[in-house]
């Protein structure tokens, strides 16, 4: 094995050019393979992280009615909190929102949103709640970037809202905007305005109740609660894994695409290879090969393309790899538009295993395909083939 | 077989199939060669040379009849056993010399060494006596495509002898030379011949080869025709 080594990579070096193209290519997969993976395992990453920090902490209660695609639920959706919560509740590790249907009235138009009560001083979300501490002489409320921008609201921006209490009366007050936030998370931004619990369960006649309860840490076991439906982290973030999975069905076909182009030349070359050196397999039989070890030695030829291939990918892969996982890459469309937790910039991240599964599934189909036309050496009479005269 | 045979054949047919019919390339021979000799198989073009050659190289076998070398019958031969003969005691020479034209003239005359398992050390010193022997001393990094015909066969010729092989097997070897680079490789083949005690047996129709030979056996149409010692006061020019 170590001669079949050595000599393999004689003739793949001593071969040139066409070696160092079918290298190149090999090359590019490698690289392109890693990177687009490195994209994807980056942004499931991050679009966890920023549900996490925006969305939905370590976990959440959701009560019975509430369902996020159908807004009329929310007037039946709302209740007492549990007795057993209130201790969580009072040391910060678990924030309760209050969600009512209402409608702004900017400027003239019109725009129904979903009034979140929450508390000032949370610390789960990365929501900027403490703005809505300011004392102004209207509610103070906060907003997202994606829905002040499309209803050309500002801080400081005066608006009417009005909304229906428990009973069903409607009521409207105006709000101030006190402050713009943007995150990564469009369903925290869009038709959502933020304002103080308190005050909404004043406005709403809801005293003590919540909509949804936010815990921080995932790991603690969760009981079940009368009225009340446990959403594990895992559950709540499905939607970014089968967005992910989607994706990943995408890249695979791009992957197989471009592994296809880099395999067809590998196989090209060792179809060549065969014919062209009959003379030089019927000189390694005669000096002792059996044809069965030449049939090693081609394929091993064949396989170290690979081999060379993420060694010249390391080359510039690395440095590549590296700069794009400090710098990120901007996606090149507005982030906002894609409906699901993304950031214009994503950031590759590379496991090691991502490294080594890539190089070993590339090493093995190369080895493979290096193989194939290789066997039919096993068929050549070594007389014939020292004539060169094969057809 | 004889303590001091290396090749002994008996009775030897190879007939090849031709389509419908067979060609019969090699009839009933008989041969035996010693230990030592300096032998070649004379005929023209077609009589069997090549055939003969490669049968006694392990790398064919005969349709019938037996062909014993250094005590292995090369019809009853495995291929894995065939190939450890030619790795270990036979030495090929080519018309076209077979060269491997990526390695260079040291990687060239090693291989059979790598092949052998033979230590970096002890291969290295063996390759450079070789290359000594051959006179390639200073073409030790050329390859193949920038070395002339003559310096090539030297380079073939020192890959063969570098194991110290019982047994040289040279079909045509002078074939693609000319006159002067001739007589200097098969100076040098005799000189080995005479140092080493290695066999060797050609194959040719080349007038200068055959002015070399110790034994020439003529073959004709697969038969051998005429089987004749040269005395010892006829000398090579
Ligand atoms: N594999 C083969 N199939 C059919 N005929 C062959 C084969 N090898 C050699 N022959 C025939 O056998 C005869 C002897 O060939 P060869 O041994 O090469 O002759 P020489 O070396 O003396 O020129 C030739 O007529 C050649 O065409
Ligand atoms: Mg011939």
């Amino acid at each position: 094995m170590k001669t079949a080594l050595k000599l393999a990579y004689r003739n793949l070096v001593g071969a040139g050019l066409r070696t160092w193209l079918n290298v190149i290519v090999l090359s590019f997969s490698f690289v392109v393979i890693i990177w687009l993976k490195g994209i994807l395992v980056g942004w499931d990453y991050q679009a966890k992280s920023d549900m996490t920090n925006w969305e939905i902490g370590g976990g959440q209660y959701w009560h019975e009615q509430y369902d996020p695609f159908d807004p009329f639920t929310l007037a039946e959706s709302h209740a007492l909190i549990p007795e057993q919560f209130s201790e969580e509740i009072a040391q910060g590790d678990m924030v309760p929102v209050l969600m009512v249907q209402g409608t702004l009235y900017p400027q003239g138009r019109m725009q129904t949103v979903t009034i979140k009560g929450i508390d000032a001083d949370q610390d789960i979300f990365l929501l900027p709640t403490n703005k809505l501490d300011t004392v102004v002489d209207a509610v103070p409320a906060i907003i997202g970037a994606a829905m002040a921008e499309s209803l050309h609201l500002t801080e400081g921006d005066l608006v009417t809202l009005r909304w229906r209490d428990a009973w069903g009366t409607f009521d409207a007050m105006d709000i101030v905007i006190t402050d713009i936030f943007s995150s990564n998370v469009p369903s925290v931004e869009a038709a959502q305005i933020y304002i103080p619990l308190e005050l909404l369960r004043e406005m709403t006649m809801m005293q003590d109740e919540a909509t949804i309860l936010t815990f921080r840490d995932p790991e603690l076991s969760r009981p079940a609660v009368q009225g009340w439906i446990h959403k594990p982290k895992n559950v709540l973030t499905a939607s970014v894994d089968r967005m992910i999975k989607t994706k990943t069905a995408g890249q695979s076909v791009f992957y197989a695409i471009l592994l296809l182009l880099a395999m067809l030349a590998i196989f090209d070359t060792q179809v060549l290879s065969i014919f062209r050196r009959q003379k030089e397999i019927g000189t390694y039989i005669a000096l002792g090969y059996t044809r069965r070890e030449v049939v090693g030695l081609f394929t091993v030829e064949g396989a170290m393309h690979s081999i060379l291939a993420a060694v010249v990918g390391a080359l510039y892969g690395i440095p590549f790899l590296a700069w794009q996982a400090k710098v990120g890459w901007t996606i090149p469309m507005d982030a906002g538009d894609f409906g699901m937790a993304m950031a214009q910039t994503l950031y590759p991240v590379y496991s090691a295993g991502l490294v080594v599964s890539t190089i070993l599934i590339v090493v093995i189909i190369t080895t493979i395909v290096s193989y194939w036309p290789s066997r039919r050496i096993a068929k050549m009479n070594p007389t014939e083939a020292l004539r060169g005269r094969i057809q | 077989m004889d303590k001091n045979e290396i090749i002994q054949i008996k009775e030897l047919k190879k007939i090849f199939p031709m389509g419908k019919s067979e060609f019969t390339a090699l009839n009933d021979i008989n041969l035996s060669l010693g230990k030592g000799e300096f032998t070649g198989l004379i005929g023209p073009s077609g009589s069997g040379k090549t055939t003969l050659l490669n049968i006694v190289g392990s790398l064919d076998t005969p349709t019938s009849g037996e062909a014993w070398v250094l005590d292995q019958s090369i019809g009853k031969l495995t291929a894995k056993e065939a190939a450890q003969l030619r790795k270990k005691n036979l030495g090929f020479i080519f018309q076209s010399y077979n060269l491997l034209a990526v390695h260079n003239v040291f990687e060239n005359v090693e291989f059979p060494l790598l092949l052998l398992k033979i230590g970096a050390a002890e291969r290295r010193k063996m390759v450079m006596d070789a290359l000594e022997w051959l006179g390639l001393t200073d073409k030790v990094r050329s390859k193949p495509p920038q070395l002339s015909g003559g310096e090539c066969q030297r380079v073939a010729i020192a890959r063969a002898m570098v194991k110290r092989p019982s047994l040289v097997l040279a079909d045509e070897p002078t074939a693609n030379l000319d006159a002067a680079n001739s007589h200097h490789i098969l100076q040098t083949m005799v000189k080995l011949n005479e140092e080493l005690k290695t066999t060797f047996l050609f194959a040719t129709h080349d007038e200068k080869v055959i002015g070399y030979l110790k034994r020439k056996i003529y073959l004709f149409d697969g038969k051998v025709a005429k089987d004749e010692w040269v005395t010892s006061n006829q000398t090579a020019k």
